[in-house]
């Protein structure tokens, strides 16, 4: 019994970098339409920016948590930009061949560099509190060793999960974000630049992804393919949830983690494959998606 | 008259030519062509990959045989860790490319399926990456050489010596796929034969970024060594996270049953220091391996050092060019080489001197290494201490228990 605890605990861990990533891409895929295949790419660019601010520049963890989001936010906006921007109101394969040509492109230029085994990212040390080193080390649950860092990043990814949440389902600025996905002109009529939100939300979507990307640096090495593995259970994750639906994906990360967990410890061999078969299988019963709504 | 008389010497003439051509085929045909077949982007691109590729083109320079007048090419090509994509190319290479040889090929799966079809086209097959010692047991083929290690040597260096430092219960993390299996047997084979015992074990899928799961039923099984039945990015994921949930500080200790040069690193001196792991190659071993690592640092994208999967194929295929240097031409038969190269004794500067078993195993000493603590190290590929040197006869199956069919005539 002991065991299972660790294992459902573990799930959340692992749930906790499912729901950030589908919560981009549902947040994309909401309001732009956009089927965003880079999104694993962008994953891995936030946390090679966090190893560079680190080696070249100096800066440790927590401001990386802060720094890398917002490049790399950046850079997708320059994407959406230059690139995506042209795809609106054409059919999905067109936005999805593109990211997916992108995410190509950024990974095969890091592995240029970096090549395909990954580079050491420290658990941070600081700051220095009474017995604690920054989140090194660990406690003793009783029926399981728990490695500081990965609590926080359960506590972390939940607490942005819902701010995301909040934000776009109970803020003004969601809702003319909602509004303008529903209906570009009206709300172009009342004076909201459209196309910048649009951007924005981009940005969004892709900051989420690079954020989970520093979270995972130090879990995960630095690789530059750590987003290819993780990117086609995302997309699972996304389908099981239903596309688009904010909370559905954050619920459905989480679930799906404990799920997988669980197959590891009952049935290792086939942890890799659990998640699509559940795919499957919602789609014979619920083609939408667990919380999705018709299109 | 005169025409037809001139028809007739052409006759001739073109018989002659065409007389004398083949007969210079036979006889001095020096064009040869290999394939180096790897991982060229997944888990085990670093440790073989476009280095293999460096390894194999530096090999045709070094061998002296383009100022023989000999004309040597190189393609690659990437198995993509799939076997089905690796017979793809294999076959492709021997059809249409007119390939020779094939080189490299990590990831046991891929290989033995390799292995059938270089047989079937009688091929040379100078294997390096994988680890699987079913190529020169139950599966051998005379086509075959086995280059560097294979799971026999590593369960009988490392796993022996671990279990006779008092590690004698284990549990495994295997990697779900033929090599994992190949390396979880031979190790259990040596713990079971030393008094030790298996607690349990769990098969991972290959490529597994997670390993808390398996880590923690590790931790509760309370066996004293967790071997990592695994290879490149599973290890060092395996090893990163093992330090993360205080496997280590908790007492039980981590056999990194094969570890390679691109692990350590990636894995970093603060967590890897202290493990103990065998090869049969380091760059730092003594002034022949400098040299050549030196140079070809200078040539890598990264300026890494070789690994022993690239140094192997750089030594194989030294010892398959010299094999077809005496053979004075190309024959064009796998069988025919790769008997040449058995009936010569192998050595080189990397490797040392060593031989060819009848059964396809390349011979040579095996080097158990520590991983240095971070103070130790004064390079960025400073890593290894070395702590002994099986010689190897020791390390490598003994012939009589070979289940090879060939030994049986």
């Amino acid at each position: 019994m002991q065991a299972l605890y660790a294992q459902l605990l573990v799930g959340l861990i692992n749930g906790s970098f499912y729901a950030l990533l589908s919560l981009g891409l549902a947040v994309i895929f909401g309001m732009l339409n956009i089927i965003n295949f880079a999104h694993g790419a962008l994953y891995m660019m936030g946390a090679f920016v966090a190893y560079f601010l680190l080696n070249v520049m100096g800066i440790g963890y927590w401001p990386a948590l802060i720094i890398a989001p917002i490049a790399v936010g950046i850079f997708g906006m320059i994407l959406e930009r230059t690139m995506l921007q042209w795809l609106a109101g054409l059919d999905h394969l067109y936005g999805l061949l593109l990211t997916f040509g992108l995410a190509l492109i950024i990974q095969g230029v890091f592995q240029n560099y970096f090549g395909s085994s990954g580079l050491p990212y420290a658990i941070p040390d600081y700051p220095k509190i009474g017995e604690f080193h920054g989140l090194q080390g660990g406690m003793n649950l009783g029926f399981m060793f728990l490695p500081i860092y990965r609590g926080w990043v359960v506590i972390f990814s939940l607490i942005v999960c819902l701010g995301t949440w909040y934000l776009i389902e109970r803020t003004r600025l969601g809702a003319y974000l909602r509004a303008a996905t529903e209906n570009p002109a009206l709300v172009r009529a009342f004076g909201i630049n459209v196309p910048r939100m649009i951007t924005l939300t981009y940005g969004l979507g892709v900051g989420l992804a690079a954020l989970a990307g520093v979270l995972s640096a130090p879990i995960n090495q630095v690789r530059p393919l750590m987003g290819e593995n993780v990117i086609i259970v995302v997309f699972a994750v996304v389908v099981i949830g239903g596309m688009g639906s904010i909370m559905g994906s954050i619920v459905t990360g989480f679930a799906l983690g404990v799920i997988e967990g669980l197959t590891k410890y009952f049935y290792p061999e086939a942890s890799n494959t659990v998640v699509f078969v559940l795919m499957v299988l919602v789609l014979l019963v619920k083609p939408t998606g667990l919380t999705g709504r018709a299109a | 008259m005169k025409t037809k008389n001139k028809i007739v010497t052409a006759l001739l003439l073109g018989t002659a030519l065409s007389l004398a051509s083949a007969g210079f085929a036979a006889a001095q045909d020096k064009t040869v062509k290999i394939g180096a077949l790897s991982d060229q982007s997944g888990l085990y691109a670093d440790l073989g990959g476009p280095g293999s590729t460096l390894a194999a083109q530096m090999a045709v320079e070094d061998s002296g045989l383009i100022a023989k007048g000999w004309k040597i090419d190189i393609i690659s090509g990437d198995h993509q860790n799939k076997p089905d994509i690796g017979t793809a190319i294999a076959r492709q290479w021997f059809d249409v490319d007119k390939v020779d040889a094939i080189v490299d090929v990590p990831n046991s799966g891929v290989a033995l399926a390799v292995n059938n079809v270089i047989k079937e086209k009688n091929g040379v097959y100078i294997n390096s990456g994988a680890a699987t010692s079913d190529l020169t047991n139950a599966q051998c083929s005379p086509n075959t050489v086995h280059w560097t290690y294979d799971t026999y040597m590593l369960a009988h260096t490392t796993g022996q010596a671990l279990v006779k430092a008092g590690g004698d219960s284990w549990f495994f993390l295997t990697a779900d796929y033929a090599f994992g299996a190949a390396l979880e047997r031979d190790t259990t084979a040596v713990i079971l034969a030393n008094g030790g015992k298996i607690v349990g074990g769990v098969k991972h899928p290959l490529n597994t970024s997670d390993f808390s799961s398996f880590l923690l039923q590790a931790q509760s099984s309370k066996a004293k060594i967790i071997g990592l039945a695994n290879a490149g990015g599973d290890t060092t994921n395996a090893i990163k996270q093992a330090a993360e949930f205080g496997i280590v500080k908790g007492g039980q200790k981590l056999a990194a049953l094969l570890l390679f040069l691109t692990d350590v690193k990636a894995i970093g001196l603060e967590t890897a220091q202290g493990l103990n792991f065998t090869e049969t190659f380091y760059w730092d071993l003594n002034d022949q391996t400098r040299a050549f690592s030196k140079k070809f640092a200078a040539r890598m994208k990264n300026s890494a050092p070789p690994t022993m999967v690239q140094a192997g194929v750089y030594s194989g295929l030294l010892h398959y060019f010299k094999a077809l240097d005496a053979l004075g031409g190309n024959p064009h038969d796998g069988v025919k080489v790769v008997e040449k190269m058995k009936s010569m004794p192998t050595e080189d500067p990397l490797f040392g001197k060593g031989e060819i078993q009848p059964n396809g195993r390349t011979i040579h000493s095996a080097y158990l290494f520590e991983v240095k603590k971070p103070s130790e190290s004064k390079g960025p590929w400073d890593f290894y201490k070395l702590i002994g040197t099986v010689s190897g006869d020791q390390a490598f199956t003994p012939l009589a228990e070979s289940k090879c069919a060939m030994l049986k005539k």
